[in-house]
């Protein structure tokens, strides 16, 4: 259903007039920026550790661009009247944060300090779904009735492509190797399967959502996103899609967030008197 | 960043005295040699142990900055130090490309580097031996640690080896960055809250014997051997090691005392009749035990290194194999 130019909301200040949309959109852009910036803070422990050095230097490029996507959209909510982008990123407690759970799992054993026995099975895997996740989403998005969003979903969609690009020939690669190698993978898959069914949820306010136009239904979302992993592993289950530690669309998280935000804020929270 | 100290000595007589004499020519014209060219053994062995130390070193050296990529504390400084530990990296790469094909003619890879590293023939810079305790130090290696890679790689912009020489000119061009990267955040902590200026002091006072040690010893009598002659002969830098130090010295000394810090050494001062700073000589054995892997961080980085290495094994396996999908 397309909407008439009328209907637009063009600023963030007209988006403030009405609560019930107001609410609505916020609690959809905390999910696209809390996804990107976890999903980027999980990258960024790998920098140096990477298979090999030019995968290092990729890699980290991906990640980059995705904690930039993750600051568009926290300035998106700064308009919107919350808190500066840099105090929604480091203060907001686990459960408030939006991303889904799958996201936030630690990279394998160990700290990245010490004893990093990080997978990158895992990590094939898992940014493999987020970004073809991601791309569903954001293509939703470029339609979403509330104009600021919709733009940015556009300027992301231009790098986006890249980095799927760029786990899916990882995937393949590996997937088609070593029987070792396709194990690995294959057993990330499932565990996979069995944690990833918030990804696609929208959270409390997914009726207004849908209602306002500001995004597509839960089920059309979900069916896109299984259709476009598809393209890709034929073999991933789309039945039974579980949500083993709950849904992080409705602020349900695990300790491996916690231990994120202990990470991720030490010398934010060291001084918060000061300019940095 | 990579140092001069070189153990053992690799003079070789030159069996081809008149391939050597038109070589030699062709470095006092200040032609480039290039990949395939004829060179002679000591030239060859020289470069490959000065590009491949400081190929490693840009890879070893992003470890201590990482360890503030998680932690960096607003999200601009999380994409900027990011960005700056991926340039060491792509750095690294880069000159590791130009030892391995030096390293052709023997037969060596990249793998033979990495290996040499974790056994320890492969020598890595002594800054990045040392620990990073604080954000202080994020600032701290980016401004003076990278402003005096600045100035020894500046040195070598006309080295004579053309693909090392081309290598520098994008890595210079890349630290000038780094260095400003550094400077913002030390600005930063330099006008900022008491713990801000605590925590920058603090850090300069660890680091200055080290930054102190980043040009190797004045001269062989200090550490055993050193290549700075060969290096000086065959054009492959101009200065000598004190002379870099000076440099360095000039350059930031006074930077770092308008902006209220100190050093940790009452005696440094300028001497105008000499033309050149005066400071109490860092402890050259502590950095004999530094470059041998023996400084502070020297096992746990390394360890690092051999987990990355060992743990990816299968990926590295898998992608030798030829992928059948699409």
């Amino acid at each position: 259903m397309e909407r008439g130019e009328e209907e637009m909301i063009e600023s963030a200040e007209k988006a403030k007039q009405d609560p019930i949309y107001l609410n609505a959109l916020k609690d959809l852009i905390y999910q696209l920026a809390d996804d990107d910036f976890i999903i980027s803070f999980r990258g960024s422990e790998w920098l140096g550790l990477a298979p090999h050095i030019e995968e290092d230097v990729a890699f980290s490029s991906i990640t980059q661009n995705t904690m930039g996507h993750a600051l568009m959209f926290y300035n998106l909510l700064e308009e919107l009247g919350e808190p500066e982008a840099d105090q929604l990123a480091h203060e907001r407690q686990s459960n408030v944060r939006k991303n889904a759970i799958y996201f936030e799992k630690k990279n394998g054993e160990g700290h990245y300090t010490e004893e990093p026995y990080y997978d990158w099975a895992l990590t094939v895997v898992r940014n493999f779904l987020y970004e073809t996740f991601k791309k569903v989403k954001l293509e939703a998005i470029t339609k979403s009735s509330y104009q600021p969003l919709a733009n940015v979903a556009g300027k992301v969609l231009m790098e986006q492509p890249y980095h799927l690009a760029h786990w899916k020939i990882w995937f393949n690669q590996l997937y088609h190797s070593t029987d070792e190698a396709h194990e690995r993978l294959q057993a990330r898959l499932l565990e996979a399967s069995e944690e990833i069914g918030d990804v696609y949820e929208l959270g409390h306010h997914a009726t207004e959502m849908e209602h306002f136009e500001l995004m597509i239904s839960e089920g059309t979302l979900r069916e896109r996103w299984l259709n476009e992993v598809s393209k890709t592993i034929q073999e991933f289950p789309s039945i039974d899609i579980g949500k083993k530690f709950g849904s992080g669309r409705e602020g349900d998280h695990t300790p491996d967030l916690n231990q994120a935000l202990e990470i991720l804020s030490e010398v934010y929270e060291s001084d918060k008197d000061a300019v940095w | 960043m990579y140092h001069y100290i070189e153990y053992g000595s690799s003079e070789s007589p030159h069996e081809d005295q008149e391939k050597y004499e038109r070589f030699m020519e062709r470095i006092e014209a200040g032609e480039k040699i290039e990949a395939d060219d004829w060179m002679p053994d000591d030239y060859r062995q020289s470069l490959i142990k000065l590009i491949s130390m400081h190929g490693i070193s840009e890879i070893m050296g992003a470890l201590p900055e990482k360890e503030w990529v998680p932690k960096a504390p607003t999200l601009k400084r999380k994409l900027g130090i990011m960005a700056k530990v991926q340039d060491e990296m792509g750095h690294g790469q880069l000159l590791l490309r130009v030892a391995e094909d030096l390293m052709k003619p023997y037969g060596k890879t990249r793998k033979d580097l990495i290996e040499n590293l974790l056994k320890g023939d492969l020598k890595f810079h002594n800054v990045f031996h040392m620990p990073t305790r604080t954000w202080a130090d994020a600032g701290m290696v980016g401004w003076l640690v990278d402003g005096a890679a600045i100035i020894s790689q500046t040195n070598m912009l006309d080295a004579s080896y053309g693909p090392y020489q081309r290598a520098l000119q994008r890595i210079c061009q890349e630290e000038v960055f780094h260095a400003q990267h550094g400077e913002a955040i030390i600005m930063a902590l330099a006008e900022g809250t008491e713990h801000q200026r605590d925590i920058l002091q603090e850090s300069l006072n660890r680091w200055w014997p080290s930054l102190l040690m980043f040009f190797g010893p004045s001269t062989a009598d200090t550490t055993g051997t050193s290549k700075q002659d060969i290096m000086i002969k065959y054009k492959i830098r101009k200065s000598n090691n004190e002379e870099l130090r000076q440099a360095f010295l000039d350059k930031y000394l006074p930077r770092v005392f308008s902006l209220g810090l100190t050093v940790p050494d009452e005696t440094v001062h300028y001497d105008e009749e000499k033309g050149q700073w005066v400071y109490q000589q860092p402890d050259w054995n502590e950095f004999k035990q530094i470059i041998k892997n023996n400084g502070p961080r020297s096992k746990e980085r390394l360890r690092l290194r051999e987990i990355a290495y060992k743990n990816n094994c299968w990926v590295r396996e898998a992608l030798s194999k030829e992928a059948v999908g699409s």
